[in-house]
This record gives C-alpha cells, structure tokens and sequence, in this order.
C-alpha cells in the first residue's frame, strides 16, 4: 500500500506482450494459489498455468520465458485484462514478479482499484496506440505519473487517466486509509444522523 | 428536484463526504461480508496497525471458498484438502474472535457460501451497501441493495473505518420486456445479458434490471440473476424492491420485527428508481426470445442457445478459446460427451435450483460416464432440501449430495475437475482452469445441467421442463 512514491514520478521499462483479450484473474493467479494467509511471494504463482505445465515444468510456450526481472516491468495485455474476481492476489502476483504498470485499451474495474493500490498503474490506451504496442514485444516505454503521459520514444506520446486520489497517494505518499481515518468526525456525524 | 434512479437513492444515502475534483466521496458500508479467503492479510494490516474494528455489529463472517464437502471425519472434525486450506479456515477463526466478529462456522445451522448465507437470515435488506472481498457480491443488489465486491486493502479500510473511498460509477438499466417462455430460468436470461453486454461491456456501470421478466421473478431467481452481474464486468446489479422482496424477507432472523418492519416496508417502498431518471446507458432485451443458455467458450460472454452451434471466430482470441473447448467452428455444442455435472454456487446453489434439477432427475438416473455433484449453497438449503426429500431423488439418481460450501465453483476446497474433462456446470465462471487445471466449463441452469447428466452430454432441458402436449 505505501509504496515508496519516488520510483513513480516515471518509469522507464520495456514492455512484455500479452494479446489475449479477457485475461481473467484466474489467469494471473489460479485459484489454488489463493490458499495463503500472506501477501508475500506470489510473483511465483503469477500467470501459473501459462509458465508450467502439469507436472510442473516450464512450458515451451512460456510467454515470460525471457523476461528480466529489471527490464520487463510494464505487461501489455488484451482488452479487458483483470476481469473476473476481486482477489487482490492478482495485483500481489504480477507486483511479486516485477511489474509496475499494466496497459491495456480497458482494464477491469476491481482490478485496476486493487492495482493501483500496490504500486501498478493500470494504464488504458487508444485502439491505435495498444495495436503498435501488440506489434512491437519488448520496446521501451516511459511512463509519466505526474504529466500522466505514455510515450514511446520517438514514435508516439499518449495522455492517459488515472484515478486522481489513487495518483495522490502514489506521488505524494498519501495513506488512504489514514485519510479515512481522518473523516473521523464526518463518520460520528453520520452514524448519528442515521440510527 | 431532479429525478434519481434507484442506485442514485442509495448512494445519496450513504455519503459521509461528497466526491471532489481530488477525492473520491466518503461512502457508509452497513453490512460487511468476510470469508477466509481474501480477509487475513486485511486483518494482518489492521494488527500492524494496532487497529480494532469500528463497528463489529455490521460485520459477519463465513467459511465456505476452501472448506471440505465431503462428510465430517469419525472424530467429527471437517476433512480439509490440504494444510493450506486448515490453516486459512483457521486464521479467519482466530481473527473473527480476536475483532469480536459473528462467524457462521462449523457448528452453525447457518453456514453457507456467503451470498446464499447472507439473504436467507435477513443480513441482507433493500437500501444497503454492502460489500465482500469477492466479486459476487452483486447478489445481493437483488433486494434493491447497492453491493459490490472489494479487494483486500478495502476489506481493511471498512473493518478500520466502516468506510470506502469510492467514486460513483456510471448507471445502465437493462429491461427485459415481455416474459420468459416457460421452463427458461433467470440464468439463462443472466446468460442472454452478459453475451449482449459483452464482458467488459459493463465495466464502470452499476446495472439496474427492470421490465416485466423481472418483476416476475421470484427472489431467488433475482439473486442468479444480479448475481452474474460482474460478468459483463458492471460493479453492481440492482432491482428495485417489491413486495416479492418484502415477502421473501418477512420474519427473517436479522430482518426488523413488529413496528420496525412496517416502517422499513415504508421507506423500502421509496426506493424505486424515479419517471424519468437518467441513465448514462440503456438496453433493451426481448425475453420471450431467450432459449436455454450455454457457454461455448471459456468466457461468460461467449453464451448462445442450447441448441444453436458455436460462431465462427473472427479473431485469434475466439479461435483460442474455441480451441481450449476442443469445439469446433460451426458445430453444435449440444451432443458433446461431459464427464462432469456440478449443481451449486451462489449463481445456483438455492433451494429453487435444486428443485428445478431434481425435477428433471426424478424417475431417471444420470449416464454412467457422469460424475455428478450436488453441493446445496448453504446448512438452511441443505435442511430444506432433505426435508422434501430431494436428497433422495439426487441419490436415486447417482449423484452425490454434499455438504456446502464453493465447491467446485472456484475448487480451491480439493473438488475439481481432471485435466480435459468437461463439466456443465451451474456456477458462473468458465475461465480457463476455473474448476481444476485443464478443465473445460461449460455454464447451464440446472435444469440443463442435470438434463446433460442423464444424458451423458450437452443436452436441451425442454423436453424435461416443458409441460407435456396434449394432442
Ligand atoms: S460460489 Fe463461487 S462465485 Fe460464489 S462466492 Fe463461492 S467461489 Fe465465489
């Protein structure tokens, strides 16, 4: 939840593809995995049944198979990534296993509140912009918090929406819980009006 | 005063502080939903904290995601899959103690899976928020309640402070014109909304149900029904509160009693949406034109009529899904050997849709390729259930009767599916390994669920549910 705000004023990573539409969160982290009473150490979990097969071995067909930890921190995904349940696992998941930023034309409600809420902006783009960047695996991209810009060097710079408050508590450090517990008096005021 | 739908109302009632330019609005919660799942690193962050729970009262707990099915062990005690799954059932234990929470355990007659547990004790009532670690949460908008489903961070923010940091979403109604054709069910209309919407189609909406189809639903149809909501990717699914929903709810162990009932039923009654309240999006569907419902694909969205045959894709993403169902473009679904029927979950698990699968299991017995599981969506279903002795007519029938619980909904609890096996099922996910790795989900009511389990394989539930032809 508070993560350490600095980092985020930009980031400058290269992009991992993936171009299936509707990826579920039973995909990023299958439910068996859910099992756990910790938020720790899920990357290994994280899109599971895509890395290995039944028995447990890498599959040929591992769409992370060359990913670098420091390099690959931004996950392009299909229309529609995150959908389907709540489970913040997911979030927990792809964080544990290097990524910062998911970037998709749309991106599920519940998951984009959980994501932004540790430390992955769930950044939605244009039809045009999300086709170069299925088109091209791998190339860097620099993400702007503060100016709230996606650019691909030299090619394209896109503005993108991010939940303004979600922002705040990244940029400046803001503890949304702290800040509810803040509303302290509001909350008095309402119970009161209404039992 | 302008005109307010009915998720205006409720969310007006609710608001400690107003959203702004820079803050989403200060929203009340009046029932909290835990389950062992998604809670414990909630209470872990409320420890670290040194934090207590502002308002246990509204808080109520439940086991139901990783606990067992299968019969108590000889010394009395549940028989858990895994080490895992016993320590996740015991956290949430020790926690609902250490924060003073009422928890709905083993050895209450009350324990469920929580969206069918809630409703039938009354926990559930029209004008609410409420809100659960879990997606299907929408179940309860059934009753005209605003419910949602939250992550684990918001799970410690409502037990710290009753409270959500939410910005209001955007509103669609969806009415059904006309009526259903009889022997069609409320899933197989949840299955018509979702492939017209789409599964992100409804992401950023709260959806309101409205038309005469719905109106004549009966409670528990209107729970499928919102239940499946978060399908077409909506946060929520309302429907305004009748007197169906005040019937349902009379008497009700956490329902008002006496002088309190008749003055809820009077607020109650003002929570329809206005004459002309605004939407931001409207769609109309025909439901005297909805058949039996089946997915074809591993998405909800992806749903046609039982006896129609599956598109042909026209992308990459249809042509994989298609492939990971082992169809074939152009074909019928119906016909497909299944290895697996499962009747339950909070889309499927009541005592209507039991009846409405024994119905079509009376007098027959399931093919011998079927397994077939019948898991009653709570401890007052599963009463219910004996009581009329459908148990019996399950068992006659060769399926097993289970204790409740998820089961093989989310099969987190050691009930799955092999690798390859197909399973018609009554829940409301079909994503790729949803019930065991590998497994391939076909969603159906359970009329079509159990028809396919007499039938060894996908197959129409008509000829069972429909009234005979005099000649
Ligand atoms: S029955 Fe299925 S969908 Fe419902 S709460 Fe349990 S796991 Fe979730």
């Amino acid at each position: 939840m508070s993560h350490n705000s600095e980092q985020f004023i930009t980031l400058t990573s290269r992009t991992m593809v993936l171009a299936q539409e509707n990826i579920d969160t039973d995909q990023i982290i299958p439910a068996r995995f859910l099992t756990t009473t910790s938020r720790k150490g899920l990357g290994r979990a994280a899109f599971y049944d895509w890395r290995y097969d039944e028995a447990g071995m890498a599959r040929n067909s591992d769409p992370f198979a060359g990913k670098d930890p420091d390099e690959h921190q931004i996950l392009v995904g299909g229309s529609n990534f995150g959908c389907g349940s709540s489970r913040e696992h997911a979030p927990w998941a792809l964080a544990d296993f290097g990524f910062r930023a998911v970037v998709s034309t749309k991106i599920a409600d519940i998951f984009k509140s959980n994501a932004l809420k540790n430390g992955i902006l769930p950044i939605e783009v244009s039809a045009e912009t999300h086709a170069d960047l299925i088109a091209s695996p791998g190339t860097e991209l620099i993400i702007d918090l503060e100016r709230l810009e996606i650019s691909r060097p030299g090619k394209w710079k896109q503005s993108f929406e991010i939940d303004p408050f979600g922002r705040r508590c990244l940029l400046d450090g803001v503890d949304p819980l702290g800040f509810l517990q803040s509303c302290e008096d509001d909350i008095v005021k309402f119970e009161a009006r209404n039992t | 005063m302008s005109p307010k739908s009915l998720f205006d109302k409720v969310w007006d009632r609710h608001l400690v502080r107003e959203e702004t330019a820079e803050q989403p609005a200060v929203l009340y919660i009046d029932r909290h939903l835990v389950h062992e799942v998604t809670s414990p690193q909630a209470f872990s962050a409320l420890k670290e904290r040194g934090l207590k729970l502002r308002a246990p009262e509204r808080t109520f707990a439940t086991m139901d995601h990783s606990t067992p099915t299968v019969p108590l062990g000889p010394d009395g005690a549940p028989v858990f899959a895994s080490e895992d799954t016993r320590a996740q059932v015991q956290t949430l234990q020790e926690n609902c103690v250490a924060f003073g929470i009422e928890l709905f355990g083993w050895d209450s007659p009350h324990r469920g899976v929580i969206h069918v547990m809630a409703p039938e004790l009354g926990l559930t009532l029209p004008g609410m928020t409420i809100v659960c670690g879990d997606s299907h949460t929408a179940t309860h908008g059934a009753f005209g309640a605003l419910a949602f489903g939250i992550g684990t961070t918001e799970v410690s923010h409502v037990l710290a402070t009753q409270c959500l940091l939410q910005s209001k979403p955007k509103s669609m109604r969806v009415t059904l014109k006309g009526r259903l054709n009889s022997g069609i069910s409320a899933k197989d209309m949840a299955l018509a909304v979702i492939a017209a919407l789409g599964s992100g189609g409804g992401t950023g909406y709260v959806i309101e149900y409205a038309g005469e189809a719905v109106r004549a639903l009966g409670m528990e149809e209107r729970m499928t029904l919102c239940n499946m909501t978060i399908e077409a990717g909506a946060r929520a699914g309302m429907i305004a509160p009748d007197d169906v929903t005040y019937a349902w709810l009379k008497g009700r162990n956490y329902a008002p009693k006496g002088d309190d009932w008749q003055k809820a039923v009077a607020d109650w009654k003002t929570l329809k949406s206005d004459d002309n309240a605004a939407y931001d999006a409207e769609i109309m569907l025909e439901a005297r034109l909805i058949a039996p419902m089946i997915t074809f694909g591993p998405s909800p969205d992806q749903a046609m009529a039982v006896d129609s045959i599956t598109p042909h894709p026209c992308g990459p993403v249809e042509s994989k899904g298609l492939d990971y169902m082992r169809f074939t473009p152009g074909r019928p679904v119906m016909g497909e050997k299944v290895d697996v029927v499962f009747i339950g979950s909070c889309t499927n698990g009541r005592l209507s849709d039991l009846q409405a699968a024994a119905r079509v299991l009376l007098g027959h017995r399931i093919h011998p390729g079927v397994r077939m599981l019948v898991v009653p969506g709570s401890e007052q279903v599963r009463r219910e259930a004996e009581s009329e002795g459908l148990h019996e007519i399950f068992e006659a029938a060769g399926a097993e009767w289970r204790l409740p619980g998820c089961s093989m909904c989310i099969a987190m609890n050691g009930d799955m599916a092999k690798p390859g096996e197909l399973v018609v099922s009554t829940s409301n996910r079909n994503f790729e390994g949803r019930q065991g790795k590998g497994a391939r989900t076909v969603l159906a009511s359970p009329a079509t669920a159990a028809a396919s389990a007499v039938w060894g394989e996908v197959a129409d539930p008509r000829p069972f549910t429909e009234a005979p032809r005099v000649a």
